[in-house]
């Protein structure tokens, strides 16, 4: 149901997101997925990408400020609003969302997002079958 | 050498105040004698009329001229010297940023004075002949490199010339040698723990660090607090100038009350800046030393341009040379920014209250549209994948700094590393003001 994703602190000007990509690359690990969400003065740079551990350990090796944690990633059929209404079942059960991005997968859109209440995610999900995505699938593609 | 003492020179160390203000006073009798042999104070002697046998009691300093920095770069390079260049032996250069640099002589017997003034420090704060020193200060004309080295040699420690930079070797070091003391300045410790963070060690487990000796860049009671915690060491603060030798000339005691400045070695006087007037003890004033043993090179009130003030002239340790407060910052290093007068200090012990944050910093002055802003840049130590928290900690720590310096700075979160790192003193405030004629 969860997967992990990567956040890095960066600075807007600075070079660390070409430090990061670099480091990834280095250590063959693959970038399935990314988002940049910025104020002026500082960004964070999530990502999903093989072997996250692995490359949480790199990056903080490499004095890089980063967080590893779980987000919920669900698979949805591709047609015009499946979106809204799997959005939909959150927010009539008083859930907020966070953040949230997509991307594509064997033709199917997974929709990667964090809330505010876990517990109660979890539940809508199961209740509802909305199927997910596990993270072993990712590493699959990624080889 | 008795290992139970806590004084290496209790003959020096534990005088009365008596005794010591009367070893004081034949030592300047001595030192104004001997400044007879400077063509600089020579001159300057008898341009003011003053003869040597002027100065009858303590007090009598005031009546001798005052030495400034400019003083030596105008009599640069041996202009000031009282004994010929064939007695000396060493030569220490400051780097002239503004004018000609600046160079302090040393005869062997200077250097001997100045090893065993280091040795006495780093005695006092509990070093004996068993721990093994390592020295990551830079050497060659940075006087903390030779300065300690001889200090901790005449100690008898086993002493590591590790020198500044290479922060894996140091680490290195530190754990295959047992090192059980360092030298550092505060900015460069704090980025060994950041590495040794990185890499897995823990300082209080894995290494047998248990005395720092932290100098040569002024730096808060709280990064002194944080060292502490971070290392698992007792950290003391060191004070030395290169135009008084180097280290040794004045270091905390085990109790941590403000530093002890050798009075066998330095008259010290704190005065007000602008009337040159001494000022009552407890009062802010610039600090003015006086050298007593010095014979290659000795300076009558030097001002120092750092601001301090006396604690004590007691202490519970049974030494009674003069407690100094840590250096405020050198009045040269003080910001006037739309009229209000700010140390660097007075930021770094905010932004040191707040765990999130790292020890790395730097003040930026501009002028935006005719008017003066200061913005701060702190690196983040932990971060956690939420806007509002990182907005949240701008935002207190803008108004805890609002607090303490009466002015909003803009406050900048950066990301870890990306602030410049030095190996010497750290940079800490970049002045890019337009400068109005
Ligand atoms: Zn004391």
């Amino acid at each position: 149901m969860t997967i992990h994703q990567l956040s890095v602190f960066i600075e807007n000007k600075s070079g660390t997101l070409l430090q990061v990509l670099q480091s990834l690359k280095e250590a063959n690990i693959q970038i399935i997925a990314s988002t940049i969400a910025d104020t002026q003065e500082y960004g964070i740079y999530r990502i999903i990408c093989s072997q996250p551990a692995k490359a949480y350990l790199l990056l903080k090796e490499d004095g890089i400020n980063v967080v590893l944690s779980e987000v919920f990633a669900i698979e949805l059929d591709n047609y015009p609003g499946r979106a809204a209404q799997a959005i939909q079942l959150f927010s009539s059960s008083g859930i907020s969302i966070n953040y949230m991005y997509s991307f594509l997968l064997h033709g199917k859109g997974i929709l990667v997002f964090r809330t505010n209440d876990s517990e109660k995610t979890r539940e809508v999900i199961a209740n509802n079958h909305l199927s997910f995505v596990e993270e072993e699938q990712l590493n699959e593609i990624a080889e | 050498m008795n290992y139970d003492s806590p004084y290496l020179h209790p003959d020096k160390e534990a005088l009365s105040r008596e005794e010591l203000e009367a070893l004081q006073l034949q030592r300047l009798q001595k030192t104004v004698k001997h400044c007879m042999n400077s063509p600089f104070y020579k001159k300057r002697f008898e341009e003011m009329g003053l003869k040597p046998e002027d100065i009858k009691t303590l007090d009598d300093v005031r009546k001798l001229p005052f030495t400034t920095k400019q003083d030596l770069r105008d009599t640069y390079p041996f202009g000031i010297a009282s004994v010929p260049l064939s007695e000396c032996v060493r030569l220490h250069s400051s780097s002239g940023t503004t004018g000609n640099p600046t160079v302090i002589l040393h005869t062997q017997k200077d250097l001997d004075e100045w090893a065993n003034a280091v040795a006495r420090c780093l005695w006092m704060v509990g070093l004996r002949p068993d721990d093994v020193f390592q020295n990551s200060s830079g050497y060659g004309m940075f006087t903390g490199g030779l300065g300690f080295q001889y200090g901790a040699e005449r100690l008898g420690m086993l002493t590591v010339p590790a020198a500044a930079g290479n922060t894996l070797r140091q680490i290195k070091f530190i754990t295959d040698f047992g090192t059980t003391a360092l030298h550092a300045v505060p900015s460069y410790v704090t980025r060994l723990y950041e590495v040794m963070h990185e890499k897995g060690i823990d300082p209080r487990k894995d290494t047998k660090l248990r005395v720092l000796a932290i100098g040569a860049e002024p730096h808060s009671e709280e990064q002194r607090q944080r060292i502490e915690q971070m290392l698992g060491v007792k950290a003391y603060n060191s004070f030395g100038m290169s135009e008084m030798c180097g280290p040794g000339v004045a270091f905390e005691c085990k109790e941590q009350n403000g530093l002890h400045f050798w009075e066998d070695y330095y008259i010290v006087e704190i005065v007000n800046p602008d009337t040159l007037e001494p000022v009552p003890d407890g009062e802010i004033g610039e600090l003015v030393l006086t050298t007593l043993n010095r014979e290659a090179m000795p300076l009558i009130r030097y001002r120092t341009r750092d601001l301090t003030r006396v604690l004590g002239r007691t202490c519970p340790c049974g030494r009674n040379h003069v407690r100094l407060d840590r250096m405020r910052g050198r009045s040269d290093d003080m910001i006037v920014l739309r009229g209000v007068n700010i140390f660097p200090i007075q930021i770094e012990k905010i932004l040191m209250q707040y765990p999130e944050l790292g020890s790395n910093y730097l003040i930026t002055l501009t002028t935006d549209d005719d008017n003066d802003n200061m913005t701060v840049e702190v690196e983040i130590a932990e971060f956690a994948d939420d806007y509002g928290m990182l907005q949240n900690l701008t935002k207190q720590v803008t108004r805890a700094l609002k607090d303490e310096i009466l002015l909003t700075p803009h406050v900048k979160l950066v990301p870890k590393g990306s602030l410049p790192v030095s190996e010497g003193k750290a940079v800490r405030v970049v002045d890019k003001r337009k400068v109005y004629q």
